[in-house]
Parts: C-alpha cells; sequence; structure tokens
C-alpha cells in the first residue's frame, strides 16, 4: 500500500514523500482542529466571566498596551522565521534551516519571559489565580496558550537534535514541518488572545 | 502533484504574509484605542481583522492547501471555525442574555 502511492516525483518536498509522511501531516490537521475547539471553551469562559472583576483590579488599569504589541510582534517574528525555516528545508539548506529554527526558540523564549514578567507584575497590582472569575479565566486561557509555547519550545529542541543526528530525510523533514505547523498555530490562537483579551480588555 | 518551491529562492509568501499581519495587527490598535469608534463597532472591527490575520497564517505560513489532503485540511479547519464560533458566541449568548 505505501509503495503504490509513493511518488518518485523529486519535485516533491520531502515530508510529503512517504505516505506515511502525507498521512501524519493530515492527522496533525485534525489535531489542530481540536486545539481549536478546546482554546474556544477557554475563550467562551473568559467573555462568560468577562465581567466578573469584584475585589481586583479592572483589566484596563493593569493592563500595557507597549508590552502587549511587542509580545504580538516576538510571537509573530517567530512565527514567520519558523516558516523561513520550512523554506530553507525545501531548499535543502539544512544549515539555513537549523539557524531559522533557533532563532525561532530564541524568539519564542522571549515571549515566554515577557508573559511570566507580566504575570508577576499582574499578581503584584493584585490580580492572581483566584482573585474572582475574570482573573481565574485570563489565566487559564492565557497560561493555556503559554504551556503549549513551552510545550513546542521543548519538542522544537528535541526535533533539531534529531536532525543533526540522522541529517535531513523524509522522516526527520516531517518532523520539522508538523512541528512548524504547532509553532504557527501557537501565533493563530495569539491573534485571538491579543485581539480579544488585551485590546478589547484595554478599550474598556 | 505538488507545486515546487524549489524555484524560488526568496521566500515571497512569508515575507508578504509577515508584512501583512504586522500591518493588520497595527491596524487593530489603531482602531481600538484611537479612532474613537462605538464599543459595538470596534469589536466587529477588529475581530474582523484577527480572522484576516488567522488565514494569512493558515494559508500563507502553513501551506494548509498543499498536499494530497489539502481539500480536507481546510474543510477541518472550517468545521473548527464553525465549532469555536458556536462554543464561543454561544455560551455568551445564552448566559448573557437568557434570563
Amino acid at each position: 500500500m505505501a509503495q503504490i502511492n509513493t511518488t518518485n516525483n523529486p519535485d516533491t518536498p520531502l515530508e510529503y514523500q512517504s505516505e506515511t509522511g502525507r498521512l501524519n501531516i493530515f492527522g496533525f490537521w485534525i489535531f489542530l482542529g481540536a486545539e481549536v475547539a478546546l482554546f474556544a471553551t477557554l475563550f467562551a469562559a473568559y467573555f462568560a466571566l468577562k465581567d466578573g472583576t469584584a475585589g481586583g483590579p479592572l483589566p484596563i488599569d493593569v493592563f500595557d498596551l507597549n508590552n502587549t504589541i511587542i509580545m504580538t510582534l516576538i510571537l509573530l517574528i517567530s512565527s514567520f522565521t519558523s516558516g523561513l525555516a520550512i523554506h530553507e528545508m525545501r531548499r535543502n539548506n539544512v544549515k539555513s534551516m537549523i539557524v531559522w529554527l533557533v532563532i525561532t526558540l530564541i524568539f519564542g523564549l522571549a515571549f515566554l519571559y515577557m508573559e511570566i514578567e507580566e504575570f508577576i507584575h499582574l499578581v503584584n497590582e493584585g490580580a492572581n489565580l483566584g482573585t474572582n472569575a475574570y482573573w481565574s479565566s485570563f489565566y487559564l486561557l492565557t497560561g493555556t496558550h503559554g504551556l503549549h509555547v513551552t510545550f513546542g519550545i521543548c519538542w522544537i529542541v528535541l526535533i533539531i537534535t534529531q536532525v543533526l543526528r540522522r541529517g535531513l530525510t523524509p522522516e526527520t523533514a516531517k518532523k520539522v514541518f508538523v512541528s512548524s505547523l504547532y509553532w504557527h498555530f501557537l501565533d493563530f490562537v495569539w491573534i485571538f488572545v491579543f485581539t480579544g483579551v488585551y485590546l478589547l480588555g484595554m478599550v474598556g | 502533484m505538488m507545486d515546487s518551491r524549489k524555484s524560488n529562492p526568496f521566500p515571497w509568501m512569508q515575507v508578504v504574509g509577515f508584512l501583512l499581519s504586522v500591518a493588520l495587527t497595527f491596524m487593530a490598535v489603531w482602531i481600538g484605542m484611537r479612532a474613537g469608534l462605538p464599543y459595538n463597532t470596534i469589536i466587529i472591527l477588529v475581530f474582523v481583522l484577527a480572522f484576516i490575520q488567522a488565514a494569512i497564517q493558515l494559508f500563507m505560513f502553513m501551506h494548509i492547501t498543499e498536499g494530497a489532503h489539502g481539500i480536507w485540511q481546510i474543510g477541518k479547519m472550517l468545521s473548527a471555525a464553525f465549532i469555536a464560533i458556536v462554543i464561543v458566541a454561544g455560551s455568551v449568548w445564552v448566559l448573557n442574555s437568557m434570563h
């Protein structure tokens, strides 16, 4: 079965050359669909509890516009460099691919650092996980996203290690591609966190 | 089956997608903070911009149309978007407007 559908067209990107690779990539899209549903429930809780701010600071008083824009741009740049890594992978430039992946990781770490700093700032302002319904749902949503970023960083570190050991094969290329889909998806979710939570939170 | 990008050494798709995303982000900030529009108009406009930017991620960065299953990948994300909108808008509607 695997042999029948294997294309030998040299123009086919490495990650799509085996039937396993094609199915793994498609399967990952199904997983991303489930992740959308997961984040949708957290957004639903957040928006439903938006006015439950009794006994704590208001988001409009503690959110910082510049800080939020910088975090958004950092994650957007990391999504962009992750795309450049795939572009280089398809041109068989393994070294450039790894350089872009490492840059992606550096921006990912910078984003996490800023998010943790922001959480510390918010807790000092009197907004912690147990303050009220609003801040509980805020930390649940942004924390789940931050946890995904943390997981993504660890995953990509392991994949870079594997590419360094085994070289770029249809198998490792597929793993790099799937992890890049995951990384883009983190920015995909952040677009809505930025818009729904921070921007609208600062509007009022 | 697959269109090759080996012939194109410059990543146009990624660069254009990135610049559009930056522009959309700042447009959303401007609408939210500076334009002085009514709150409901702001909500609609910034979410329209967010969905456009999300589509840029899917089509220009994530190559959603690629592969033998491209059409199914698009179908999966469309159904996911439908589920997300029902869960979010439905929950907010039920919890805020139903007494």
